[in-house]
């Protein structure tokens, strides 16, 4: 159910203020592509357009196409709704709902969305709490409320409560910054093993994770401050982290700068 | 300390104030200008108290004796004189009662509505005429109010002085106060929530029906138990909408409603002692509602934040 995502010729706007220009890239599907990039390149803002979450922002839009699979997600009648459906989001901060107990975060996405079935509805949780590794941590808890939870755990309820709406894709915009090693290691098992399943976008500002977690890496970068970010270079990660094409990748990641 | 000291590795042994571990004193006048500062402090504060204990200890001390009597809460003030001690203030405690449940139905809606307009779905021009005019609202004098509904039910309309008035220049002065507090409440509420909520699939709609407000909703019930506290000691419209009788009525727009504060005002230049008493019991029982009011509010918001 993964899907393959077709960036052609895209360029982002918050305004008149063009933050991002011309990225064309190919994400295969069950794979884990990730973006880096100094602060302020257009990582975030471009993951933030492959779910439409982008134009929630006043003033924010785009220019060129973005397809999954084959269908345009920026089509003229395509509703940002329905799109969102199919590419979750996990995002830099743990934000559970804070009203709800653990077991109601992970259905939230289910019950806002018209299901009632109580039953189909535990298995659900139980199935997504599995999958997010966290299951045997908060199974005799699920009445609790999700904020509780230490750090890393809120993160983890967050990519089940991600994962529960069945998307096809996850973008994860830089989902271990605000957490400890120990933390950061469970997220990066979950992501190992959730790329069979799932076609994941991370961003990260930790050049050791993209080169631990994703196959693919994009390297985005910006000529200065005020002019809008490009993609650099694509490649295997293997390939960026050892011998990338691009003089300023290699620097980048040698930490010569950024 | 010199450089030779520190070059010999003895610098910890030749501090020069050993008292302060090598840190400066502290510097005598700026503990004399804290100390200022302090005094000033409590005595402002001790200023602002003085009315405010001195209301509450004559309110208080000349209206309880009347309050412990079982027929304050029981009866109105039905067949009796200014001579005659006895009677309730039932009549009026009901009529307030009334009157702010009547506004708080009208006013809540409208305000809380206009409160999410603002903070989720406002833009541009429209937004702003909303925010302003809301502004204004705040600013009227509940006289201004009381006149402005007058002149469209009484003088426009002709209809009659009745408790349905009231309420209507109430709502006026209830809805400003609910839409800046829940507007405060809204804008708390974190955007990644809006934000985990929309990534979710959910659409705007569903996202402040269920996610905004739920989280928002102690907040909200506080703001509206204050505004409620705020428009049932207000008077102008009731003396101008509302006149004072001294039976129970029920009726929002059958009649005359009596009301605390109007009973407060019929009987306020009396001379002969019960019915002075009774305007101190009055204003008591008023005070104790509104107090009420507060705490119930406090507790709401307490009880309602988020738990961890």
């Amino acid at each position: 159910m993964a899907k393959r995502i077709d960036v052609k010729d895209l360029s982002i706007f918050y305004g008149a203020f063009k933050a991002v220009e011309d990225v064309t890239m190919t994400v295969e599907p069950r794979s884990v592509t990730a973006f880096i990039g100094p602060s302020g390149c257009g990582k975030s803002t471009l993951l933030r357009t492959l779910n439409r979450m982008h134009e929630v922002i006043p003033g924010g839009r785009v220019e060129g196409s973005i397809h999954l699979d084959d269908a345009d997600i920026y089509g003229a009648d395509v509703d940002p709704v329905a799109v969102r459906r199919t590419v979750g989001m996990v995002f830099q901060r743990p934000n559970p709902f804070p009203t709800m107990t653990i077991g109601d975060n992970v259905s939230a996405g289910l019950r806002l969305n018209g299901i009632k079935d109580k039953k189909a509805l535990a298995q659900k949780v139980e199935a997504s709490l599995r999958s997010a590794n966290l299951w045997n941590e908060v199974k005799d808890r699920l009445n609790k409320p999700g904020a509780g939870l230490s750090g890393g755990q809120q993160q983890r309820l967050c990519i089940a409560r991600a994962i529960a709406v069945e998307p096809q894709v996850l973008l994860m915009d830089e989902p271990c910054s605000a957490l400890d090693p120990i933390s950061t290691l469970a997220i990066e098992d979950l992501i190992g093993e959730l790329k069979s399943t799932y076609t994941i976008v991370i961003v990260t500002h930790n050049m050791q994770q993209a080169a631990r977690v994703s196959d693919r890496t994009g390297f985005f970068n910006l000529a200065a401050t005020g002019k809008p970010g490009r993609l650099i270079e694509m490649d295997d990660t293997q390939k960026m982290f050892s011998n990338p094409t691009e003089r300023t990748t290699e620097d980048y990641i040698s930490g010569r700068f950024g | 300390m010199t450089t030779a000291d520190v070059t010999a590795g003895s610098g910890l042994k030749t501090m020069p104030r050993e008292s302060t571990g090598g840190f400066d004193h502290k510097s005598g006048s700026r503990a004399l200008r804290d100390q200022l500062a302090r005094v000033v402090m409590w005595t402002a504060f001790l200023i602002a108290m003085v009315p405010l204990v001195w209301i509450l200890w004559s309110v208080i001390t000349k209206g309880a004796a009347i309050m412990l009597d079982s027929h304050w809460w029981t009866n109105s003030q039905r067949g009796i004189t200014n001579r005659v001690v006895g009677g309730g203030a039932v009549h009026a405690i009901e009529g307030t009662l009334i009157e702010a449940l009547a506004t708080a139905i009208m006013a809540v809606p409208i305000a809380v509505m206009t409160a999410i307009y603002l903070v989720e779905y406002g833009r541009g021009r429209l937004a702003k005429t909303v925010s302003f005019m809301v502004d204004i609202l705040t600013g009227i004098p509940s006289i201004v109010a009381a006149l402005f509904i007058y002149a469209v039910w009484v003088t426009t309309f002709g209809f009659q002085r009745v408790g349905f008035a009231v309420t209507l220049a109430l709502v006026l002065l209830m809805i400003p106060v609910v839409v800046r507090s829940t507007e405060e409440m809204l804008k708390l509420v974190p955007n990644e929530l809006r934000e985990a909520s929309y990534a979710l699939g959910v659409p705007k709609w569903k996202t402040i029906a269920k996610i905004v407000v739920p989280t928002a909703f102690s907040g909200i019930i506080t703001g509206v138990l204050l505004g409620l506290a705020r428009i049932m000691g207000e008077t102008a419209p009731l003396l101008i909408l509302g006149p004072y009788t001294k039976t129970i009525a029920t009726d929002l727009f059958g009649g005359l409603m009596p009301t605390l504060p109007t009973m407060i005002n019929q009987d306020r230049t009396e001379v002969l002692q019960p019915a002075v008493d009774r305007v101190w019991g009055a204003a008591a029982t008023l005070i104790l509602m509104i107090l009420l009011l507060n705490i119930a509010g406090r507790l709401v918001s307490r009880l309602g934040a988020p738990k961890t």
